[in-house]
């Protein structure tokens, strides 16, 4: 089985060592993992502000890159939504590129997600005994993916107690061009879900964006609890189990 | 009129910080009893089933609002069309002058709050109860509504407190009882003098011309019932086609709004009284109004927002709309359905700020009883706006740049060491990206090194 990396333009610049950490994981599990170099950014902060022009060059761009891939996977709920939910509105129905987003969307998954409903994997290892996890439900996952269960079921079978946290599925303000657009509001939105934070060893999210923007106000407010993306957080529960 | 939601937001969050707290309280209090009432009914057949009978009404819109006037005059009801507010506050003052109306009492309504009613009978020099307790504590305050189903949420007991020992005299440390207590006492006063009630309209049956009102106070009841001439406005959009709809409606539109199973009282209003019937107003007149409606409608890209039954379930699970209350959107609708009613109904000009008001984080489509996608309207909104030049000219700039290095790989990676090699690049905060990402927010490092350096050099 062979996986195409898309590793989002985020990852690439603020995650580097998650991204490695994917590719191991992806490694372990008999999956041969390749990097397309001419990736990009997926277009995302464009369409969700309104440029859906630039937007569009972007998702034509990415649909080259990967043009062929077998699989696509992205250590990224966001990123992954806009490949499968929104890149066929940018293109006339009917049209060769709307065919080809169409197969891009059916190819492509976030980690866990694949790790999961892919490769049928429900146990990494035990490497996360005796941790306490948060888990920070990225939105465009949860809502617009599905994904619910995939990220929960490989943590707790790692050996991990997921902490109950009312404000598990809130959105955590980031949203993209919201964070910098209306920073305010943004970082009200993420001071509910720290005022609400239970106990922990970590907090893991499948959302890069997400865990930038909660680590940020962290900092800001004198948080001392430790943000993890979830790659790591899922290799270490194989590599230590 | 332009709306500056950021500005508004801002102010909202710096000057009054109760208002955060107290609306996120009063949502979430209202989305948990959401959550166990649409636990006990296959919620996703009842919204499958309520957006089918919307979708039906809003393709057939025309026959049925023929209908329903035919079904209205046929029962002894006046109907009355305006297409903008302008002529429905002129209904309205008409009607008032015709019957030497001297006091009005208000039942809540959300389009009366759309079209400016209470303002402009007041310039005729009319007195204007509001009767539902949360509307009568904001005309108390000269405010206009924070929430459409409670309209005074953003408010802290201590504030209504204070605000009825001044207006009406009660002690300073009152209970909520001995408050609603005191205001009901104003109110009965008012409900025996007034010569006119006015109220909104939840649905409208036009099979039967029957008019349905959904409330927990009583006081639609007695504002419809004891006043000499009942008037009520009635959105074109709210009708339901068949009697055998309204059951579903009723029940569903509680269990979203307040997680009841129905309203506690339910008011079905089809003539007024005389003959057989001792109780009634004289004189019921129904004002269908439009103020936008048929554009909306029109319109393909954004026709669904006009399922909505104004529940306010999109604002109690919205995490945007809970730091800031109604307020910050500058309209009487606010939250999510705001964010897109409003350019639809006052035009993208002047609300071009709104569908921007939004992480598109979808809680608010997951709760819609009528299935309204309003993350993909927003997203339609945002499309508009920028295309017709109502966004920055600054991030338009911005926009086509990035667009053009991701574009291209190697303006990309060259880009990407700049980032590295540049000493404090993400802490130049002339960006106004930086700028605003490090407002509030500290600490944002690059890795040392990117990802595809280490895929380069090989990963083990």
């Amino acid at each position: 089985m062979r996986v195409s990396l898309f590793i989002t333009c985020l990852a690439d610049q603020f995650f580097a060592n998650a991204g490695a950490d994917a590719v191991r994981l992806l490694r372990s599990l008999n999956v041969d993992v390749d990097f397309p170099p001419d990736q990009t950014c997926c277009g995302q902060p464009a369409f969700n502000a309104g440029y859906w022009d630039e937007a569009r060059s972007m998702a034509r761009h990415t649909l080259e890159v990967f043009k062929g891939a077998q699989y696509i996977v992205l250590p990224s709920g966001s990123c992954a939504a806009m490949i499968r939910t929104f890149y066929a509105r940018l293109f006339e129905s009917g049209s060769a590129a709307r065919r080809q987003a169409e197969v891009m969307a059916a190819r492509t998954f976030e980690l866990a997600e694949f790790v999961v409903k892919v490769l049928d994997v429900d146990e990494l290892g035990r490497g996360l005994e005796g941790k306490t996890v948060i888990y920070h439900h990225g939105c465009h996952a949860l809502r617009e993916l599905n994904i619910r269960e995939e990220p929960v079921r490989l943590l707790r079978n790692s050996g991990a107690k997921l902490a109950d946290w009312e404000a598990a599925e809130e959105c955590c303000g980031f949203g993209g061009v919201f964070s910098v657009k209306l920073p305010e509001v943004s970082a009200a939105m993420a001071d509910r879900k720290l005022d609400t934070l239970p106990p922990a060893d970590f907090l893991t999210s499948a959302d890069g964006g997400c865990l930038l923007h909660l680590s940020g106000r962290m900092k800001n407010r004198g948080f001392e609890l430790p943000v993890r993306p979830l790659a790591s957080v899922l290799w270490e529960a194989r590599r230590e189990g | 009129m332009r709306v500056n939601y950021h500005e508004l937001a801002r102010k909202i969050l710096r000057e009054t910080p109760s208002v955060r707290e107290s609306v996120t309280r009063a949502t979430l209090h209202f989305d948990s009893n959401r959550r166990k009432a649409y636990a006990e009914i296959d919620t996703e057949a009842w919204r499958a089933w309520a957006k089918g009978v919307k979708e039906h009404l809003l393709t057939h819109l025309d026959e049925y609002l023929e209908q329903a006037e035919e079904r209205l005059r046929a029962n002894g009801v006046q109907v009355h069309w305006a297409l903008t507010a302008e002529q429905a506050r002129g209904i309205v003052g008409d009607l008032a002058s015709q019957y030497g109306v001297r006091s009005v009492v208000k039942a809540k309504s959300m389009l009366s709050e759309e079209t400016g009613i209470t303002p402009f009978l007041e310039s005729l020099g009319i007195d204007v109860f509001e009767t539902d307790l949360g509307e009568y504590i904001i005309q108390l305050l000269r405010e206009p509504p924070s929430h459409i189903v409670g309209p005074a949420i953003h408010r802290h007991l201590d504030e209504i407190r204070a605000l009825f020992h001044d207006k009406l005299g009660t002690p300073s440390d009152a209970d909520p009882d001995s408050l609603a207590k005191a205001a009901r006492t104003v109110l009965r006063k008012a409900f025996l003098q007034a010569d006119m009630g006015i109220s909104g309209g939840n649905f409208l049956v036009a099979e039967t011309g029957t008019l349905a009102l959904i409330e927990n106070e009583g006081n639609i009841r007695i504002s419809t019932s004891i006043p000499r001439v009942h008037v009520a406005l009635v959105g074109i959009e709210k009708l339901l086609p068949r009697w055998a709809d309204l059951a579903g409606f009723l029940q569903l539109t509680a269990r979203a709004a307040t997680g009841q199973r129905i309203g506690t009282y339910v008011s079905l209003i089809q003539k007024p009284g005389g003959g057989q019937e001792p109780d009634g107003p004289e004189a019921v007149h129904v004002i269908f109004v439009d103020n936008g409606r048929s554009m909306v409608l029109s319109d393909p890209e954004v026709w669904e927002t006009l399922r909505c039954v104004r529940c306010g379930a999109c604002l109690n699970v919205c995490p945007v709309y809970r730091q800031t209350g109604g307020h910050a959107y500058g309209w009487v609708y606010g939250g999510p359905i705001g964010a897109v009613l409003a350019p639809g109904l006052l035009g993208l000009d002047s609300t071009s700020a709104l569908p921007f008001a939004s992480s598109l984080c979808g809680a608010c489509y997951d709760v819609c009883p009528v299935k309204i996608p309003i993350p993909r309207l927003l997203l339609t909104w945002r499309r508009r706006a920028a295309s017709r030049g109502l966004t920055p000219g600054s991030e338009a700039a911005m926009m086509k740049g990035y667009a053009a290095v991701m574009r291209h790989p190697l303006l990309y990676r060259t880009a990407a060491r700049a980032m590295r090699k540049i000493p404090g690049a993400l802490d130049n905060r002339v960006i106004p990206v930086i700028r605003n990402w490090k407002s509030l927010r500290s600490g944002l490092e690059a890795s040392p090194k990117s990802f595809r350096e280490l895929w380069k050099e090989g990963i083990d």
